[in-house]
C-alpha cells in the first residue's frame, strides 16, 4: 500500500520526434496503472497533454506507450509492477511517427496488415450452410492461438528488424495471416503466402522473438511467423509459390 | 518516431542473434584470409613454415579457440534457425535450445582448446 504523500516521479514525452521529457510528480494510489498517471497529468497539470485510450480494460488496443523502455499496454499496466522506485518514464510507442506527445500515427501499422492480406476472403456466400470447422483441428488450433490480437502495436514497437527495415510488415501483420492461413474456409491461401514472403515479409524475421515477450495477450507472432516459413518453403517445393 | 529502446533488448534469443551476425561476419573476414595463408604454400615451402611459426604464438592460439568456438555457435545457430523454419518456434522449448546451441559450441570450443594442450 503506497503512503498517501509518496510521489511518483514521472517523466512524459512532449511534443513530436523533436520534443523532450518533462517532469511532473504525480501522488501515488493504491492499484494506479500507469494510464491513470497520464490521466492525472492531463486532468491536473496540463490539459493539452495528447494521449490515446478508449476503454481502460485491455480490449482496444488503443492505449499502448513505451513505459521505462518497454512498449506496455498502460490501461493493464499497474505502477507498483513497473515502477518499484517510483520512477516512471513514458514515451509513445516506437517506430510508428509521432503526432504530439504520447500520440503515434498508427497508419502504417494497420496499412502492412493490409499488405499483409489480412482480410478474410470467403468460398462461401451467404446462401451457403454455416461452414463446420472442427475446434480440435491443428489447423484451427493454430489459428485461435494467434487470434485474440487487439492491434495494440506492442509488438510492432518492440521488433528492431521494424526499425531496421522499414518495409518489414511487422510480428501483427504476419500474425494476422498466419491465422488466415491456417482457416480452412479462406479461398486465398496461395496469394496471402505470396503477399508474406520475401525480404518484407516472414523471412526478415530474425526470431529476437521480443514481440512474443511484450505482446499484453501472450500471443506468439514468433511462432506464427516460424509458421509462415514453414509453409511458404512447403508451398515452394510444390511449386505453387 | 523514436528508435527501440536498449532496455527493451535483454533477452537470450537477442543474443543468440547477436552471436550469429558477428560470428558470420568474422567468419566472412576470416576466410580468405584463411585461404591466403594457405596459399602460401604454392611459393614454397619455407614461406607456409614462416607463417605456420608465426601462428604458434599465444595470443593467435588463443585467437584460434575463440574463432573454433564462433564457427560452432554459427553451426549450432544455424541449426536452430532451420529447425525454426522447418519445425516451428514453441515457446516452452526455446530456452532449452539456446542452451544446447551454446553448450555444444563451447564444448567444441574446449575440445579444441584440451587438443592445444
Ligand atoms: S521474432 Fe521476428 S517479428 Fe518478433 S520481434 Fe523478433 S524479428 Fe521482430
Ligand atoms: S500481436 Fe499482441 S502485441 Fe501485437 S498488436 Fe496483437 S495484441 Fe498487440
Ligand atoms: S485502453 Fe483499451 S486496451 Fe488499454
Amino acid at each position: 500500500m503506497p503512503r498517501p504523500e509518496q510521489l511518483l516521479h514521472t517523466r512524459v514525452w512532449r511534443g513530436g520526434t523533436d520534443g523532450q521529457f518533462q517532469s511532473y510528480d504525480v501522488p501515488r494510489q493504491e492499484s494506479q496503472t500507469v494510464l491513470d498517471v497520464v490521466t492525472w497529468i492531463q486532468r491536473r497539470v496540463d490539459p493539452s497533454l495528447a494521449y490515446r485510450f478508449a476503454c481502460r480494460v485491455g480490449m482496444c488496443g488503443s492505449c499502448a506507450m513505451t513505459v521505462n523502455g518497454l512498449p506496455r499496454w498502460t490501461c493493464r499496466t499497474h505502477v507498483a509492477r513497473v515502477a518499484p522506485d517510483d520512477r516512471l518514464e513514458i514515451a509513445p510507442l516506437a517506430n510508428l511517427p509521432i503526432v504530439r506527445d504520447l500520440v503515434v500515427d498508427m497508419r502504417e501499422f494497420f496499412d502492412k496488415w493490409r499488405e499483409a492480406k489480412g482480410q478474410f476472403v470467403p468460398t462461401a456466400t451467404r446462401h451457403d450452410p454455416i461452414a463446420r470447422v472442427c475446434p480440435d483441428s491443428p489447423a484451427r488450433r493454430a489459428a485461435d492461438a494467434a487470434i485474440q490480437c487487439i492491434g495494440c502495436a506492442v509488438c510492432y514497437a518492440s521488433c528492431d528488424v521494424v526499425a531496421w527495415n522499414p518495409k518489414y510488415l511487422g510480428p501483427a501483420a504476419l500474425n494476422r495471416a498466419w491465422t488466415l492461413v491456417r482457416d480452412e474456409r479462406d479461398g486465398e491461401r496461395r496469394q496471402r503466402l505470396s503477399a508474406v514472403v520475401g525480404d518484407a515479409g516472414c523471412h526478415a524475421c530474425h526470431t529476437h522473438t521480443l514481440c512474443t515477450e511484450r505482446c499484453p495477450m501472450h500471443l506468439s507472432p514468433t511462432t506464427s511467423i516460424a509458421g509462415l516459413k514453414r509453409a511458404a518453403a512447403i508451398a515452394a517445393l510444390r511449386g505453387e509459390l | 518516431m523514436i528508435r527501440t529502446d536498449w532496455r527493451n533488448r535483454g533477452h537470450s534469443a537477442y543474443w543468440a542473434f547477436l552471436i550469429h551476425r558477428i560470428s558470420g561476419l568474422l567468419l566472412a573476414f576470416f576466410l580468405p584470409l584463411h585461404f591466403l595463408a594457405l596459399g602460401q604454400a604454392l611459393s614454397g615451402e619455407s614461406a607456409l613454415d614462416a607463417f605456420l611459426a608465426w601462428t604458434e604464438r599465444p595470443l593467435l592460439k588463443l585467437s584460434e579457440i575463440v574463432l573454433v568456438f564462433l564457427l560452432a555457435a554459427h553451426l549450432t545457430g544455424g541449426l536452430r534457425l532451420l529447425s525454426i523454419e522447418f519445425v516451428g518456434w514453441h515457446r516452452e522449448s526455446q530456452k532449452a535450445l539456446l542452451a544446447v546451441a551454446g553448450g555444444v559450441a563451447a564444448f567444441c570450443a574446449l575440445l579444441y582448446a584440451l587438443n592445444l594442450a
